[in-house]
């Protein structure tokens, strides 16, 4: 009978160079009498592993005079041959035997019998190892992805949660990273005097490093906001500090704006961006400025220049991810498509969706997102429609009133609200599809006023008016939940929501956004109200 | 105008099993399409097909339905496939993006030619 001295057995890793552990035969849970487990390494510099590489078949340890550790740990836990298990030329393991439990010598039947069974078991071994490896690496993937999730969520932390609403003005955003994080960004900032700052940055490079560097960069640009209003000195002071900070092979672009909303003046410097567009009735321009990326040297100066947004006009503010996705004929998307695109289309915030679309139909259905995508979008209002959208008892437009009715918070009653909005504007010339996209936005609306605003509660009304004036309609729909803002409605998260990272509600507001020319929110201590507007081509029937 | 209730019907084809859905996809259809969808993922099969032809009306609660549909879809490696919707909500699951994660048909017959 033979006896076997099982073992563990370990090789060292030729490119970290140090030894590893890398158990062949696992452990018995009830080992039989006589059979003992130890662990083994072998160092690629030991003799003993040139030894084994080269041997045939079977090694007689206790005749093998070699100055190596291992063959003196062998001999000393008392193993007397080891056969080489050895798949495609590549040496995955030992089996060791300790003496025969009759003290004899092994035979010649036994050894080749030992051969014969580590021949078969050693590609086993290596299949078994092989698919341990891969278990061990999808797991590390699945643990990385999640922590790319987990950074994602994080990292729209760090976005604005609102965006700033003033009378008269109408500012959009849009963040689409090609990764699961971005080096793009953007972010506003309220002055006392009521100026408006507005940023937007894209890191060099795209995932991890360019997200580390973005949540620097905006916390310095927020540290020079707070005492700063000169866009120049802000980039200027930002730059400094961000040198001390940044790795030596990035940088970040961006640009400010300082927006004095009472009259439209824009001042404005920029540290390597994309120049906005500025959309007028004549065209398409460029606001021109220019200067050094942040990050690459300290003490940098940034020059300042102006511009004026009259009523009507809206500026564009985006990443290069747009300017430079690609088509399947590799052409670029570039900036004569955008500033065509921006002539031929109204402005506002309704371009990001357009440039969405354009840039998905550019790049055609199977496009890996080359680069981070970010729009900002500022528009100035037409008077007087600005104004009335604040004051409903405007006199110098004649609204016609379609409809003016309250409902009870009650579950379903949005579903009625729709069908009294529809009722009321059957005499206006909608196109079926405009019209079921107002349906839904109503319907919505409602729905979040019912649910979130009156909090189901039937005595707490939902109250809604109907009208318009010269192609113009006009819906408000208001709740009592004032005193608390209402989110903005950004695109929800569909891989974290399919992922369970998420909830999978949260769509209302983002679908009504979506349903209509535009949505306002009015909020005051008492009430929301939801303005939704949709123009028509058209009188009434 | 009156709600109509929600109904989610199963149907076993051979290469698939088709939930037919009728009526208004809101918060009150959570016990009942969630049902439908369990009983469907223990049939043998890889392929899930949803039938919106007889559905009047889906509002955002109802859209999270169908998210967290897709969700266990994926998670069971089940192949989720849409067919009969109307040109609104096939706009709907563009805009919410519902569509790049599942295949949307316009009817049973193509639907089920793509599960074979």
């Amino acid at each position: 009978m033979i006896s076997f001295l099982r073992k563990t057995f370990g090789v060292s890793d030729k490119s970290r160079n140090d030894s590893i552990q890398s158990p062949l035969i696992d452990q018995p849970t009830a080992p039989a009498s006589g059979v003992q487990a130890i662990e083994v390494e072998i160092n690629m510099d030991d003799p003993l592993m040139d030894h084994l590489i080269k041997a045939s078949g079977i090694v007689e340890i206790d005749r093998l005079e070699l100055d190596s550790p291992t063959l003196r740990i062998l001999k000393d836990a008392g193993v007397k041959i080891t056969v080489p298990l050895v798949s495609q030329g590549e040496l995955i393991g030992l089996l060791n035997l300790g003496p025969r439990l009759s003290e004899q010598e092994y035979s010649s039947d036994d050894k080749r019998l030992l051969n014969t069974l580590a021949t078969q078991a050693a590609p086993a071994l290596r299949v078994a190892q092989l698919a341990r490896q891969q278990q061990l690496e999808a797991r590390e993937r699945e643990r990385m992805e999640q922590e790319l999730r987990v950074a994602r969520v994080i990292q729209q932390t760090l976005l604005p949660k609102e965006i700033p609403q003033r009378k008269g003005w109408h500012l959009a955003a849009h963040w689409q990273p090609a990764r699961a994080v971005s080096g793009d960004f953007y972010d506003f900032f309220e002055y006392p005097d009521g100026k408006l700052g507005i940023v937007t940055g894209d890191v060099t490079d795209k995932g991890v490093p360019a997200a580390l560097v973005m949540a620097t960069t905006r916390s310095i640009l927020r540290s020079a906001a707070e005492g700063l209003e000169s866009p120049g000195q802000l980039l200027s002071k930002a730059n400094d500090l961000l040198c001390e900070d940044i790795p030596h092979n990035m940088f970040v672009t961006c640009l400010f704006l300082l927006v004095d909303l009472e009259k439209g003046e824009i001042t404005f410097a920029n540290a390597g961006h994309n120049l906005p567009y500025k959309r007028t009735e004549n065209g398409v321009d460029e606001l021109c400025a220019t200067g050094m990326p942040l990050g690459l040297l300290p003490g940098m100066i940034y020059d300042e220049n102006q511009a004026v947004l009259n009523p009507g006009e809206s500026i564009l503010l985006f990443s290069d991810g747009l300017i430079e996705g690609h088509n399947p004929d590799g052409e670029m998307f570039g900036f004569h498509r955008l500033k065509r695109i921006m002539e031929e289309n109204p402005g506002g915030s309704s371009m990001i969706q357009l440039l969405i679309d354009k840039l998905t139909d550019f790049t055609g259905p199977d496009w890996e997102q080359e680069d981070d995508v970010t729009f900002v979008t500022l528009e100035r209002e037409i008077s007087p429609i600005a104004e009335i959208a604040e004051n409903m008892d405007d006199e110098d437009i004649e609204w016609i009133i379609l409809a003016d009715f309250s409902l009870p918070s009650k579950p379903g009653n949005e579903r009625l609200a729709m069908e009294r909005v529809a009722e009321a504007i059957q005499d206006l010339p909608f196109k079926p599809d405009r019209l079921e996209r107002l349906k839904t936005a109503v319907a919505e609306t409602a729905l979040n006023a019912i649910e979130h605003g009156n909090k189901y509660q039937p005595d707490l009304n939902t109250d809604i008016i109907v009208k318009t004036a010269s192609g113009v309609l006009k819906i408000f729909i208001t709740d009592h939940g004032g005193g608390r803002p209402i989110p903005e409605a950004i695109e929800p998260d569909l891989e974290a929501k399919l992922a369970g990272l998420q909830s999978p509600r949260g769509w209302g507001l983002f679908l009504i956004k979506n349903m209509v020319d535009e949505m306002r929110i009015h909020t005051d201590e008492k009430h929301h109200t939801v303005e939704l507007i949709m123009r028509y081509e058209g009188q009434l029937k | 105008m009156k709600s109509q209730p929600f109904e989610a019907l199963l149907r076993t084809t051979p290469d698939a099993v088709i939930i037919d859905l009728f009526g208004e996809i809101n918060a009150f259809a959570d016990g009942a399409i969630n049902q439908a969808y369990d009983q469907a993922d223990q049939q043998n099969t890889a392929n899930i097909l949803l039938n919106f032809k007889e559905v009047t009306y889906i509002n955002s609660t109802g859209i999270a339905l169908i998210v967290g549909i897709m969700a266990k879809s994926r998670k069971n490696h089940k192949r989720l496939t849409v067919f009969g919707l109307s040109d609104h909500y096939v706009e709907i699951f563009q805009i919410t993006r519902l569509a790049d994660f599942m295949a949307i048909f316009p009817d049973e017959t193509t639907a089920l030619t793509t599960a074979a």
